[in-house]
């Protein structure tokens, strides 16, 4: 029965989804630019880490070759997370206009139903920039250890996604408080991401701790290219701490489902 | 069994206002929306939930489908507390925001129904036979390949009541669903409204505007007025109650003497007599009526009827009771 009921569900998500999928692909000439700029942006964002190591050779004990590495999981993560759940930065937008009151008359959980109601397929296009540098960055570096390197490259790409989706759903949470606040949210969500595309050894001990630990921007990107080299790592961030990604995810999870739990209450409470 | 059971609802809302005279400091004040109701809405009732803009119509509604939780006091719907079943209830209840689209505006129409279909998780074959069922009576198949956002206001809250009801709910609650719509399309709905619930015991509730819907849907009236019920009982008896009359106005070919009709009131003329005002209460006669005994005393170029105002019979039952 619990299958039958999870497949129902299945089905109805995908029926959602899929539509999407066709409106974005039916307008064509669009959805060809949305998916160049994209690209664009990402490689403008590369060239910018590329700029600063032309001017230096080594920043945080990192090359540019193995700033790489950390550009391309940081990316890889964040333009995943920003298909799959990137389009919650709408939900002020659906709380002025009212609109979310229609999710509430729909038989499924509301994040769930937010989660499916869009899927960004631009958004690939950046995740592409990321395989790029990772794959770049991997054949240009000394690796001491392939199997180790393939097992926390895999670790940080399943678990630095979740972290930074589990940001987008802690933002969204926010919004049913702010609902003006889509700005300073979006702060936060993409201020983490380029946070992890830095290498975290060039922070101060509170931005380390900041980005270690309270947003584990660090796990996703830097710790793990730390495993790969053979480095030790700073103060603060041992490279071993890269295997702890999962726990930062489960962290990450917690704080997204107790800051969406509290703004669903908050809605229901006072808004309207 | 009640379908809808509410004990002395009271939602309050905070509200964020300026302080007069100090530019950055803001004041909390508590504004209450709803105010002490109590009702119950037996299944397969009609019931109009009339009362002005800000009277607590669209709270209580939401309260219902367990959008929004009550400050104090309680709500049953369909025998279940709405805010914690919310999903369970979501499948046995149909809303309509007149203002708020349930459809998907990119796509066409037919595609948002077999989206929600799946939603609801109807079987293939029921929804099948359920949406052919609703194509018809609403006159849904000429725009069934139109994407939702080209679809004219009539037809697009066509659409709308058909999304609300292809999961076949018990209780149907609808939120101005004739606003904006011509004589026509109103007609067409409430044609299709009286059938649904002639055929299937759907209980309706409804908050207008229009007098017209209240009149041709439903048998009881509930008037709300600052959150508090000011009057539930039947519309001829809230008629009588308030005089809720319609007006006539006819212009004719030349000017005539103020007109005498049994069971209307003159109002006034203008033009030496060329247009006439007459008052007439709806559950006693109709326009039609009144109009064929006009023309046995003048010739009628043009007419126009006229609407009681809920705002105006919301005001004269208030003044009444004090």
């Amino acid at each position: 029965m619990a299958e039958t009921t999870w497949r129902a569900d299945l089905t109805a998500y995908r029926a959602v989804l899929g539509s999407r999928v066709r409106a974005q692909a039916s307008y064509r000439t669009s959805f060809a630019t949305d998916l160049a700029t994209a690209f664009l942006v990402g490689v403008v964002e590369l060239a910018e880490t590329w700029v600063v190591f032309s001017q230096v050779d080594v920043l945080g004990g990192l090359s540019f070759a193995a700033v790489l590495l950390v550009f391309g999981l940081s990316n890889i993560c964040f333009a995943t997370a920003d298909l799959v759940v990137g389009h919650l930065d709408r939900l002020p937008r659906y709380i002025q206009a009212g609109t979310i009151d229609v999710f509430y008359l729909r038989p499924q959980p509301l994040l769930a139903q937010l989660v499916t109601s869009e899927i960004s397929l631009r958004r690939l296009t950046r995740i592409g920039v990321g395989v790029i540098a990772l794959v770049w960055g991997l054949s240009v570096n000394d690796v001491p250890d392939p199997a180790r390197a393939a097992a926390v490259v895999a670790l940080s790409l399943v678990f630095g996604t979740v972290v930074f989706a589990a940001q987008f759903v802690t933002a969204a949470g926010c919004q049913f408080w702010l609902v003006n606040g889509a700005e300073l949210t979006n702060s936060f969500t993409y201020g983490s991401s380029y946070a992890a595309s830095q290498p975290a050894s060039v922070f101060g001990t509170v931005l380390k701790l900041t980005f270690g630990y309270l947003v584990p921007a660090a796990f996703v990107g830097y710790l793990p290219t730390l495993v790969v080299l053979g480095l030790p790592g700073p103060s603060l961030l041992p490279a071993w701490l890269a295997w702890c990604l999962p726990l930062a995810a489960l962290w990450s999870c917690l704080v997204a489902g107790l800051v969406w739990r509290a703004g669903v209450r908050h809605y229901q409470g006072a808004g309207g | 069994m009640s379908v809808v059971e509410v004990d002395r609802l009271v939602r309050d809302f905070t509200v964020r206002e300026p302080v007069p005279g100090r530019r950055l400091r803001r004041r909390a004040r508590q504004v209450r929306a709803v105010d002490g109701l109590t009702f119950t809405v037996g299944p397969g009732e009609a019931v109009g939930y009339i009362g002005a803009n800000g009277a607590g119509k669209s709270t209580t509604i939401k309260m219902l489908a367990g959008i929004l939780v009550p400050t104090s006091g309680t709500v049953r719907t369909c025998g279940t507390d709405p805010v914690r079943a919310r999903r369970r209830l979501a499948r046995r209840i149909g809303v309509v925001f007149g203002q708020r689209s349930q459809l998907w505006w990119d796509l066409p129409l037919a595609e948002s129904y077999d989206i929600l279909a799946a939603i609801h998780r109807l079987e293939p074959a029921r929804a099948r036979r359920r949406r052919a069922e609703l194509v018809e009576e609403l006159e849904l198949g000429g725009f069934l390949a139109t994407p939702v956002r080209q679809l004219s206001l009539g037809q697009r809250m066509r659409a709308e009541v058909a999304a609300a009801l292809l999961h076949e709910p018990e209780l149907v609650v609808l939120d101005e669903p004739t606003i904006g719509l011509d004589v026509l399309s109103k007609q067409r709905l409430r044609e299709f409204l009286v059938h649904e619930r002639g055929s299937r015991g759907t209980t309706l509730l409804l908050t207008t505007h229009d007098m017209g819907d209240v009149e041709r849907l439903c048998e009881r009236v509930l008037v709300v007025d600052h959150g508090r019920l000011a009057y539930d009982g039947s519309l001829s008896g809230l008629a009588a109650t308030v005089a809720a009359e319609r007006v006539l106005v006819v212009d004719l070919a030349e000017p005539v003497a103020p007109l005498q009709v049994p069971g209307t009131r003159h109002l006034g003329s203008e033009g030496d007599g060329v247009r006439q005002h007459l008052a007439f209460d709806p559950t006693r006669t109709t326009a039609a009526a009144v109009l064929a005994q006009v023309q046995r005393a003048a010739e009628v170029r043009d007419l126009s009827v006229a609407e009681p105002d809920i705002e105006d019979v919301v005001r004269r039952l208030w003044s009444r009771s004090r």
